[in-house]
């Protein structure tokens, strides 16, 4: 167990718990089927939002084409689901049987090449780490490599956000259009529609994020989660220690992509489609503020931060759609003028003292106390950072 | 895919496909010349320059409402009217925010992406509940309907010229303001350097609102001349939003010459190719290709020489 402590401390561990507790038992008590399976669908954005803890909070790296990687995710988990929905005997009505039906409409007589190899679980499995990855790294090499960052970075990712959402519409014939891929049914002969696949499903998605936890946690502890904020607060002088700053970006960057498409591949299993609308400008740069509200420094508030907004996003949209839009509006701009360090910050400044001072207190047997959670990570207040 | 037209019909799709893409030239002129003012002067990300746009295309259509109930007469002129006042609400709007949230980000220019972000939220939204979600367009007099024809199968849209003239005019004007003006001369003083302007007695803080508020009034503009070509929807300005951040960083962020000739290689090249590709593949080719030489050439086309 030394090797855990070294990276998660006692207030870590806490939040872990505290996280755990209500994935797996306060929530699937609380709430019924159905809002159970919403609330799992918030979850697979909490893995955008902790890779974009990674990238923008501790590196610096904002990137507003996350949705990008949760689409190549989501759309490879989809592509899979839709050739084992689409067997010749289920299409047996199209003029051509064994092709996915938005195919048959738009007069495509046989399957793309590129959905072949999606007819293999396996494959799949391994294309939703490798495509978003592959896709991250040539980006990344790209623009780090050229030394290309902030601002420009953040734009271009928006500019391919927006070449992919339209391409896809576009090429309707071979990605389903604006409406997606749809009426997704079994995995590997497992129907994923009835009400315990969604447990299931719910099950393995809250597993799956604290597994990100415990992995993002690994690195933001180790020697790379120091150098990352050291990159983001001043980038030259790590470069003149010696480091190859582009590297550390381009890793943290495709480790952030692959995060988001493991979210987007457990959408896919648990809302049973997958459309552009996740993939644009607009649920990126949505997948900022989950990040943003709940703490750009803190993994644990990305979670908290993505919950809550959608909650409110549910809530508020179904009672009074017309507010909904000023309040995120508002949200936005609260945000970064009043609270930028989000949920996180404030819980740090108003309840962390006394939770620490709680825990303390009653020292586990056998243990020496675990050091109180750096105060580095928090007193780098953004508004006291030098301009680019 | 050329091999099916004739000569003469190749040279009059590209005669009347190049004109399309000048009204498209235009107004990626106009946005892109209030955008560059903001991002490549100041740093500022203003996601919501569109909504600036948009603000002064109901402007304008609010003009011509008023004009065509009351004051029928004037009808023939009230386009001149209206976009002085599009400037005029656009600036005013863009000073308040400039005040009352601009100011505090200066040194986090990714925040202020997200700030504004949320700003364009919204307005759009405070559009859609004054003016509804459906688009709205404006009568235009009749001096400015119809079209020139050049050739048997060229014709030339009057409204289109009229744009045409309307950006050269302000492009000249953007250019004299900034180059030979004192407001202009302050304005890159305190680019260049802020702490030096300051000492030598500018007031920084007031020039950066001008230049803010310039910028925006100039989208005002901009959705003014909009109206002219199309009908306006409380989200029209997202949609050029992308594609005029993208001119103005592959134009060269701080050269108001290198985002007028990035305007028109992408205007000309998305509207060319439109007509062969689809409208959608026509785009995804050019923002691809604008990507592409943006990683290979992360400066844009014309870069400004300057120690930092």
């Amino acid at each position: 167990m030394t090797n855990v402590k070294s990276f998660l401390s006692r207030q870590d561990l806490l939040g872990l718990a505290i996280i755990a507790a209500v994935i797996f038992v306060l929530m699937p008590l609380a709430m019924d089927i159905f809002r159970l399976n919403l609330f799992g669908k918030y979850l697979t954005y909490a893995f955008v939002a902790i890779g974009l803890v990674l990238c923008w909070g501790r590196g610096g790296i904002l990137s507003l084409g996350q949705g990008v990687f949760f689409g190549l995710g989501g759309y490879c988990m989809a592509m899979y689901l839709k050739l084992e929905a689409s067997t010749p005997e289920a299409t047996a009505i199209q003029s051509t049987p064994g092709i996915p039906d938005f195919m048959d409409w738009n007069q495509i007589t046989a399957l793309p090449w590129f959905w072949e190899p999606f007819n293999s679980l396996t494959f799949t499995l391994i294309a939703i780490f490798v495509v978003p990855a592959a896709f991250a790294f040539i980006i990344g090499a790209a623009m780090f490599k050229r030394r290309v960052g902030g601002v420009y970075f953040a734009i271009i990712t928006q500019a391919i956000a927006a070449i992919l959402t339209i391409l896809i519409i576009g090429q309707q014939g071979y990605t389903g259009g604006v409406n997606g891929i749809t009426d997704l049914r079994t995995l590997k002969g497992w129907d994923i529609r009835t009400d315990e696949a969604k447990y299931i499903l719910y099950y393995v998605n809250g597993a799956l994020l604290i597994g990100a936890l415990v992995l993002c946690q690994f690195v933001l502890k180790s020697k790379l989660g120091r150098l990352l904020v050291a990159l983001r607060d001043k980038e030259d002088r790590v470069r003149f220690s010696g480091y190859d700053v582009a590297n550390f970006k381009i890793f943290v960057f495709c480790l952030a992509a692959v995060l988001s498409a493991v979210g987007g591949a457990m959408f896919t299993l648990q809302v049973g489609f997958m459309s552009p609308s996740f993939v644009g400008i607009v649920p990126s740069i949505e997948m900022v503020i989950f990040c943003a509200v709940g703490g750009r420094l803190s993994i644990f508030g990305a979670v908290y931060g993505t919950l809550l907004v959608n909650w409110a996003k549910t809530t508020f949209s179904e009672t009074f759609p017309e507010l909904w839009l000023f309040g995120l509006g508002a949200l936005f701009i609260a945000v970064v003028l009043v609270f930028p360090n989000g949920l996180a910050g404030l819980y740090r400044t108003y309840l962390g003292p006394y939770v620490d001072r709680w825990i303390s207190k009653k020292p586990p047997s056998g243990g020496t106390p675990a050091p109180a959670a750096t105060p580095a990570d928090y007193d780098a207040d953004p508004a006291a950072k030098p301009a680019e | 895919m050329f091999a099916d037209y004739t000569w003469t019909e190749l040279g009059s799709i590209f005669a009347m496909q190049g004109f399309a893409g000048l009204i498209l030239f235009s107004v990626f002129v106009l946005m892109a010349l209030g955008l560059a003012i903001i991002f490549g002067q100041m740093g500022v990300i203003n996601m919501a320059h569109g909504e600036f746009m948009i603000l002064g295309a109901y402007v304008t259509y609010l003009c011509s409402n008023f004009v065509q109930a009351y004051i029928p007469s004037l009808f023939g002129i009230y386009f001149f009217f209206a976009m002085a006042l599009a400037f005029v609400a656009a600036g005013a709007l863009g000073a308040l925010v400039e005040w009352a949230l601009i100011r505090h980000l200066y040194k986090r220019p990714l925040d202020t992406l997200l700030a504004t972000w949320g700003l364009s939220l919204i307005l759009q939204q405070a559009y859609r509940s004054i003016f509804g979600a459906r688009e709205v367009g404006v009568s235009l007099p009749n001096w400015l309907l119809g079209s020139v024809p050049l050739t048997d199968i060229i014709e030339i849209p009057i409204n289109g010229i009229f744009v045409m003239v309307l950006t050269l005019v302000i492009a000249i004007g953007v250019y004299f303001l900034l180059f030979r003006s004192r407001m202009g001369m302050q304005t890159r003083a305190v680019v260049q350097n802020r702490v030096m302007a300051g000492a030598v007695g500018i007031n920084t803080e007031k020039v950066d609102r001008n230049t803010f508020a310039l910028g925006c009034g100039i989208a005002g503009i901009a959705g003014s001349a909009f109206t002219m070509i199309g009908s306006t929807g409380p989200t029209a300005g997202q949609l050029y939003i992308v594609d005029t951040f993208l001119i103005v960083v592959f134009g060269g962020a701080a050269s108001l010459l290198g985002t007028i000739a990035s305007s028109f290689a992408i205007s000309q090249a998305q509207s060319t190719m439109e007509f062969f590709l689809s409208g959608s593949m026509a785009k995804v080719l050019t923002l691809l290709t604008v990507v592409g030489i943006l990683m290979l050439r992360p400066e844009g086309l014309f870069s400004l020489k300057m120690r930092r």
